[in-house]
């Protein structure tokens, strides 16, 4: 089906199939920050921004989201860096597969949380699995950046 | 300049964290072919016959390969040196399927979904044979899992095929039965541990096609480049020299990726079809199809007199290779090896078993590799024989444990290079609270208490792992660093530049690395066996303090000075004497121009006769419900000594990851198997790994140790921070409400029957 998506604010006109899901459409229009890693929508690795809000496109058809901004973090990528270099100062990105999902969901909790408690952050970032970290360092890096503090 | 030490950030960070295309499936080329299996869904069959006629004639599909079509000639996807210890007992694909999800039929498509229709057109028909599916009666099963006359082990491993034995391993020093006899005191249990997955998040994967001269290449999410290639050219029967794997950024292995576990099948459609092609497994597919941590059954018995100094160990058992024999007998062996020589008072040790052969998912390498199984039994007892002579668990500890310069009778004659474990287990005592703490604190319905463990594990395999490095000084006065070792996340990448950087006194800026090709990099095992710190870390230093005496000798033919009286001091080369300086630009300039010109680099191999322990004391803090069972870990604190710390930042990481995989395997990651041999736990949904709830908090400190044989003094890190979760979380449930738990992972029933049992 023909539909047009606006993707990190251009418009893209595509031709995709009735059940293709967002993941899989923005992977072939070269937005490759988004992957699968569970396929029970349950790690957080595709995660991508309709109208702002974290969503897991590995899930999500792509259909339903025309109309919709949808953002990538390729569409952020300056205050994804800024996350990144302190993520990476406490060594807390290791294998980075699951690290765009990840900062997807940080930078949308930044902005739509007003100084949020431990137990709101780990609330918010429930549904982004990491296996390398054990998200001790992550922790200690959402914090120095929600201090706004520059690395 | 000192790199040595400083929390670098890693090369690669911002730029994997930000999304950048760097990991195996985005190099993929357009018109890559997707490369999709037939999986076997009996435990156990022949296959009488397969019918691939209707999925060849689907539009789109390129390639339909059963076993009929491939080399016959059997291989392990162990990454290993060669000789492997593995048993080489695969085909490609095999006309017998030994489990549930093993191969049966290859077929690429131009796209998934026609891949995916074409495996449903496929006809199969079984003869279903009575699967071997418990650890336990495997031994002597009427069904014998490997009945094929081919089977090849490279050297004698005590398999024994009509017996569904793998391996057979025994170590036995001093009268074990006398000793015993002699001690106050002999406490004996029983231990189950499971098959753990890796759940590394990005699964399998590999990108094949044909260079310009028809050799094939091979890019892949791999730990083990150069094995890979060794194992492809026997699976596929061509020449070592037509393959060439390289590993790009790495989404994580954790062992996993110690296995060839998918290569060969787009392999060997390249090689059919000569187009590009991709496998990309499903999360599914790398719980049910690839390998695990080999479960485990142990007896152990250990005595030891009244003051608590232990005189006797044994450690008997079987270890579940499942349908394969990949990495069965060196898991089973380090399974003592990581373990029994930690307590060197003994007077007897026996360390014996077998690694069984069933019709389950193949164990692997999973960090720890071993060390985690035995760790967990070994300490779990040690715990329980301090609580039977009323001794402290530090207490038993600090008296038992081997010390700096010391044998064990398990490593005869061999004396420990570096230890600061003593020191690690008074940290870790004033840093959990644990006077005040032990053994419990009972609150009302909540009971909290704190248990302890320790562990040891190696730096890569003593006399066979062995690595090169070569660093080029380049015509613009910066280096190249090449290496064979595989950064999977870790930082091993940026710790070896530090490295390199501190013996040539340079900026980091000035370096670049290459990591791994096996068309340029000089040869590595790979990343395991907590190797690449240690093993390659000493070839890197080795190389750049040949290239700095290089440098030197040519700056001392400029500024007419002896060489040994020369400075390298950043961008120069210095003689404090005359002051004079000549820069290293300028020599790299100079020795590309011209005849009797060479250009500068240095080659250095290392390899150790030894492998030195790194040690981890750890601590628990749990609150367990009475009224349910369930257990909340409130605190674990690991104390680490690995020796120097050459990046603090990305060591604690690799602690913080490592304590909370082990937790995972403590608390809830649990394998369920059906009557038929399916794996049920074969998801995020149904297998749970921690998530950032799950795990209280985790503290690490470091004890450092000077390791006389490491790079700048350094040991690992990588396995060794896996190993003491499980006992000390059991331990502290013990303390907590003395429920003994011997078979993991934890789980809120096991707890509350044990209580219910003992009420």
């Amino acid at each position: 089906m023909k539909l047009e998506l606006l993707i990190n604010q251009k418009i893209y006109a595509l031709d995709v199939a009735p059940d293709e899901m967002l993941a899989d459409t923005l992977r072939s229009k070269g937005f490759l920050s988004i992957r699968k890693g569970c396929d029970t929508s349950c790690c957080g690795l595709c995660t991508v921004w309709i109208d702002g809000k974290p969503v897991l496109s590995c899930t999500m058809l792509s259909f339903r989201v025309a109309g919709k901004a949808i953002t990538t973090i390729e569409g952020i990528q300056p205050e994804a860096e800024k996350f990144a270099r302190i993520l990476a100062a406490e060594g807390s990105e290791q294998c980075g597969f699951c690290s765009p999902g990840f900062i997807m969901t940080v930078i949308a909790m930044k902005n739509e949380l007003k100084n949020p408690t431990e137990q709101d952050i780990q609330h918010y970032l429930a549904g982004n699995l990491c296996r390398c970290t054990g998200y001790m360092g992550q922790m200690r890096a959402i914090k120095t950046y929600l201090r706004g503090e520059v690395q | 300049m000192k790199w040595v030490g400083r929390s670098v950030s890693k090369i690669d960070g911002v730029a994997i964290a930000t999304g950048k295309p760097l990991y195996t499936e985005d190099l993929t080329v357009p018109g890559t072919l997707v490369v999709k299996l037939l999986r076997s869904p009996h435990a156990f069959a022949r296959i009488k016959s397969i019918d691939v006629a209707a999925a060849k004639q689907m539009v789109g599909v390129e390639c339909v390969l059963t076993h009929q079509d491939v080399p016959q000639v059997r291989f392990t996807k162990a990454g290993q040196s060669f000789p492997e210890p593995s048993p080489y007992d695969r085909l490609i694909l095999d006309p017998i399927v030994r489990y549930v999800g093993d191969e049966v039929a290859i077929v690429a498509a131009v796209d998934e979904k026609t891949a995916l229709a074409a495996l449903d057109l496929i006809k199969v028909e079984y003869e279903v044979f009575e699967p071997v599916l418990d650890l336990s009666s495997a031994i002597d099963h009427p069904s014998v899992v490997h009945p094929e006359t081919d089977l090849h082990c490279n050297f004698p491993i005590g398999l024994e095929q009509q017996r569904n034995i793998a391996s057979s391993h025994t170590v036995e020093v001093g009268d074990l039965a006398a000793e015993l006899a002699l001690c106050d005191v002999v406490v004996e249990e029983t231990y189950k541990t499971q098959a753990q997955a890796q759940a590394m998040m990005e699964t399998f994967r590999s990108f094949t096609y044909l260079d310009q001269a028809g050799r094939l290449v091979v890019i892949s999410s791999t730990q083990i480049p150069f094995h890979v290639r060794r194992q492809l050219a026997r699976a596929l029967q061509i020449p070592a020299t037509r393959i060439r794997v390289i590993k790009p950024r790495i989404g994580g292995g954790f062992g996993a990726k110690q296995t060839g576990v998918c290569e060969v099948y787009p392999a060997i459609v390249t090689l059919k079809t000569g187009k590009p092609a991709k496998v990309v497994y499903e999360r599914k597919e790398t719980f049910i199809a690839s390998n695990s941590r080999h479960a485990t059954e142990f007896k152990v018995r250990m005595g030891a007199s009244h003051d608590g100094i232990i005189r006797a160990i044994e450690i008997v058992g079987l270890s579940d290779t499942g349908a394969y024999g990949e990495h069965a007998p060196t898991v089973f062996a380090v399974i003592g090896d990581k373990t029994m020589p930690l307590y060197n008072k003994t007077k007897a040790i026996r360390y014996q078993g077998h690694a069984v052969y069933t019709n389950k998912l193949p164990g692997g390498a999973l960090r720890g590799y071993g060390a985690t199984q035995g760790t967990f039994v070994q300490e779990s007892t040690v715990n329980k024989l301090a609580a039977e002579l009323g001794i402290d668990p530090t207490e038993i500890r600090l008296k038992n444990l081997i010390r700096e310069t010391e044998t064990s009778l398990y490593y005869k004659g061999k004396k420990l290079g570096s230890s600061s474990l003593h020191r690690c287990i008074e940290t870790g005592k004033s840093m959990i609270g644990w006077d005040a703490k032990f053994p419990r604190i009972e609150q009302g319905s909540k009971v909290r208490g704190v248990g302890m463990a320790v562990t040891m594990q190696g730096s890569g395999i003593a006399n066979i792992d062995t690595a090169s490095a070569e660093i080029r000084l380049n015509d613009d006065g910066f280096y190249t660093v090449l290496v064979g070792s595989t950064d999977m996340g870790t930082g091993s990448d940026t710790i070896l530049l530090q490295m390199a950087a501190d013996v040539l006194n340079a900026d980091m800026d000035q370096f670049i690395i290459n990591a791994a090709d096996t068309d340029v990099s000089p040869f590595d095992p790979g990343s395991y066996a907590s190797s690449t710190t240690y093993v390659t870390g000493m070839a890197v230093k080795k190389a750049a303090e040949e290239l700095r005496c290089k440098i030197l000798e040519q700056a001392a033919k400029v500024l007419q000075a002896p060489a040994d009286q020369l400075e390298l001091s950043g961008e120069q080369c210095v003689d404090p004497a005359s002051g004079k300086t000549v820069s290293v630009a300028s020599i790299a300039a100079a020795a590309v121009v011209g005849p009797d010109h060479r250009q500068l680099s240095a080659y250095a191999t290392f390899g150790s006769p030894v492998s030195p322990p790194p040690f981890v004391a750890g601590f628990a803090e749990v609150e367990v419900d009475k009224e349910t069972g369930k257990v909340t870990l409130l605190d674990f604190v690991a104390v680490v000594d690995c020796g120097t710390v050459i990046n603090p930042a990305l060591a604690r990481v690799q602690t913080e990851g490592g304590i909370v995989q082990g937790i995972g395997m403590a608390l809830f990651e649990d394998v369920q198997y059906d009557k038929k041999g399916n794996l049920q736990s074969n998801s995020f949904m149904t297998y749970k790994i921690p998530g950032r709830s799950d795990v209280g908090i985790v503290r690490v400190a470091f004890e450092e140790s000077y390791e006389p044989t490491g790079p700048f003094g350094a040991k690992s890190v990588g396995e060794v921070v896996i190993n003491t979760p499980a006992p000390a979380i059991v331990a502290a449930i013990y303390n907590a409400v003395g429920v003994q738990i011997s078979e993991l992972p934890v789980t809120p029933e096991k707890v509350f029957k044990g209580m219910q049992q003992k009420s």
